[in-house]
């Protein structure tokens, strides 16, 4: 019997034989399913899996006429030096870069940031940001997106202007942890409202708040209350929220939005709560484990993804990446596992895009 | 990463229609089939013609809004956007500045 070959969540290949991969899917379906309180994968959506794994090319694809968009967090500023974080360092400009993703790979859009990715940092560099923006944006055909994480952790001792919550929880002072979190959402909420402002004047065509929630639920509320301040001032820039995981961390285990707590709050809810905010485009994350099975991680994936594009009134993308949407956590990310995460995704999960 | 999955998955930007569904998306939040549905019906052709590279390099040319062989330069950039803005009927905030920087 032919081995399946596929990885482990940390990158290494592994050899799965047909009932391995089977019972790998159903997990990690289950699994979602149970924590989240939703519908697992139906028997034909698990074959359907079995499939795409068991195909014998290096990569697959999706069917003539499933094709969806893509948006991203940076994928067009890779070849760039401009991106000390993670880029390829080759010595070309942002514009440039920018210009070869759009003609030349063919991305339906594209995103820009500043090096420095959260937007703490972009407010105190707006006139880069501006220009930065304004010029790309008068060369690209493509949607160009701001993006930048909400990042409220920059907001606390000893970066920030406010006390860490982790020493009151320590302390058991469960209020003072919960004041200081709201604090900081709230200058976070400040930060991201001046920065989508400045770009706005000079055109800015979307934005991008990727990786919301990495803080917590303080962090998700912040960011939805920042986009209803976007909407009500600005209503012509359309917004993208990506999440930080799959399930909001109860760090303050308070805070509600439209009647609903946000701490434990799973995509298909995070979803209809960020279209109720204003946002346009929702970026599911869900997290891999990385002592497990890329099919197990894969399945998981898309049994929050079917059940948040099922909900959601907005198009729901899959954020699929190093250690989201199934992916393994490895800089260098197999091909073989991208292109089947991505058919899983689109195809099973009915994601709108990526 | 984002190569594989363009590749795979996605439409293929100005090589074909992707870019003006991804449009729809962010301005209008049309999800996939309807955002599809909508570019088809502007552009007159049918959904599947949306990723048929031949027809919609054609398609582009005829409408001025760019491609990846952008012969007539000036139908790149925002002249494209003003175009795919003017097409789709939607909003897009860079256009709208370009035009009153133009006008006054």
């Amino acid at each position: 019997m032919t081995p399946i070959i596929t990885s482990l969540g940390d990158g290494r290949k592994i050899d799965l034989t047909p009932d391995e991969l089977r019972k790998d899917i159903v997990q990690g379906s289950e699994t979602a399913a149970r924590k989240g309180k939703i519908d697992g994968l139906t028997d034909a959506d698990i074959d359907h899996m079995v499939d795409i794994f068991s195909q014998p090319g290096r990569t697959v694809s999706v069917e003539r006429g499933k094709e969806v968009v893509v948006t991203d967090d940076g994928a067009g500023l890779m070849p760039s030096w401009g991106r000390p974080s993670a880029g390829h360092a080759i010595p070309i400009s942002d514009h440039q870069s920018i210009l070869m993703y759009e003609r030349v790979y063919c991305g339906d859009t594209c995103g820009l940031g500043f090096p420095d990715y959260s937007y703490k940092p972009v407010k105190s560099a707006i006139g880069y940001a501006r220009s930065h923006y304004k010029a790309i944006s008068m060369l690209t055909t493509i949607p160009l997106v701001y993006g930048s994480q909400p990042n409220m952790g920059m907001y606390y001792h000893p970066t920030g202007p406010v006390e860490s919550p982790s020493e009151y929880l320590s302390a058991f002072q469960f209020d003072k942890a919960k004041q200081v979190q709201e604090q900081a959402a709230e200058h976070m909420r400040r930060d991201i409202m001046d920065v989508a402002e400045g770009l706005y004047e000079v055109g800015c065509e979307a934005m991008n708040l990727d990786t919301t929630g990495s803080a917590g639920d303080a962090d998700f509320w912040g960011c939805l209350n920042v986009v209803e301040d976007m909407k009500a001032k600005m209503p012509d820039m359309p917004v993208e929220m990506g999440m930080a995981g799959e399930m909001v961390m109860g760090m303050h285990g308070e805070l509600t939005y439209d009647g609903q707590r946000l701490a434990g709050m799973f995509p298909h809810d995070q979803a209809c709560v960020a279209a109720k905010a204003g946002v346009d485009v929702f970026g599911i994350a869900v997290n891999s484990e990385t002592g497990k099975s890329t099919p197990y991680n894969l399945a998981r994936t898309v049994t929050f993804t079917k059940a948040a594009a099922k909900a959601s009134p907005i198009p729901v993308h899959a954020n699929s990446g190093m250690g989201v949407g199934g992916m393994p956590m490895t800089l260098v990310p197999p091909i073989g596992d991208s292109t089947r995460c991505a058919k899983a995704l689109v195809e099973i999960g009915k994601a709108d895009g990526l | 990463m984002a190569i594989a999955q363009i590749v795979s998955s996605c439409m293929g930007g100005v090589r074909t229609a992707g870019d003006l569904v991804a449009w729809m998306q962010l301005t209008r939040r049309m999800k996939i089939d309807q955002a599809k549905a909508y570019v088809a019906q502007k552009l007159d052709v049918s959904v599947r013609d949306l990723t048929d590279e031949t027809v919609m390099a054609r398609k582009r040319e005829e409408c001025g809004i760019s491609s990846v062989i952008p012969d007539h330069v000036e139908y790149t950039g925002i002249a494209a956007k003003a175009r795919i803005a003017r097409l789709l009927d939607i909003p897009i905030r860079s256009v709208a500045l370009f035009h009153k920087n133009l006008n006054g």
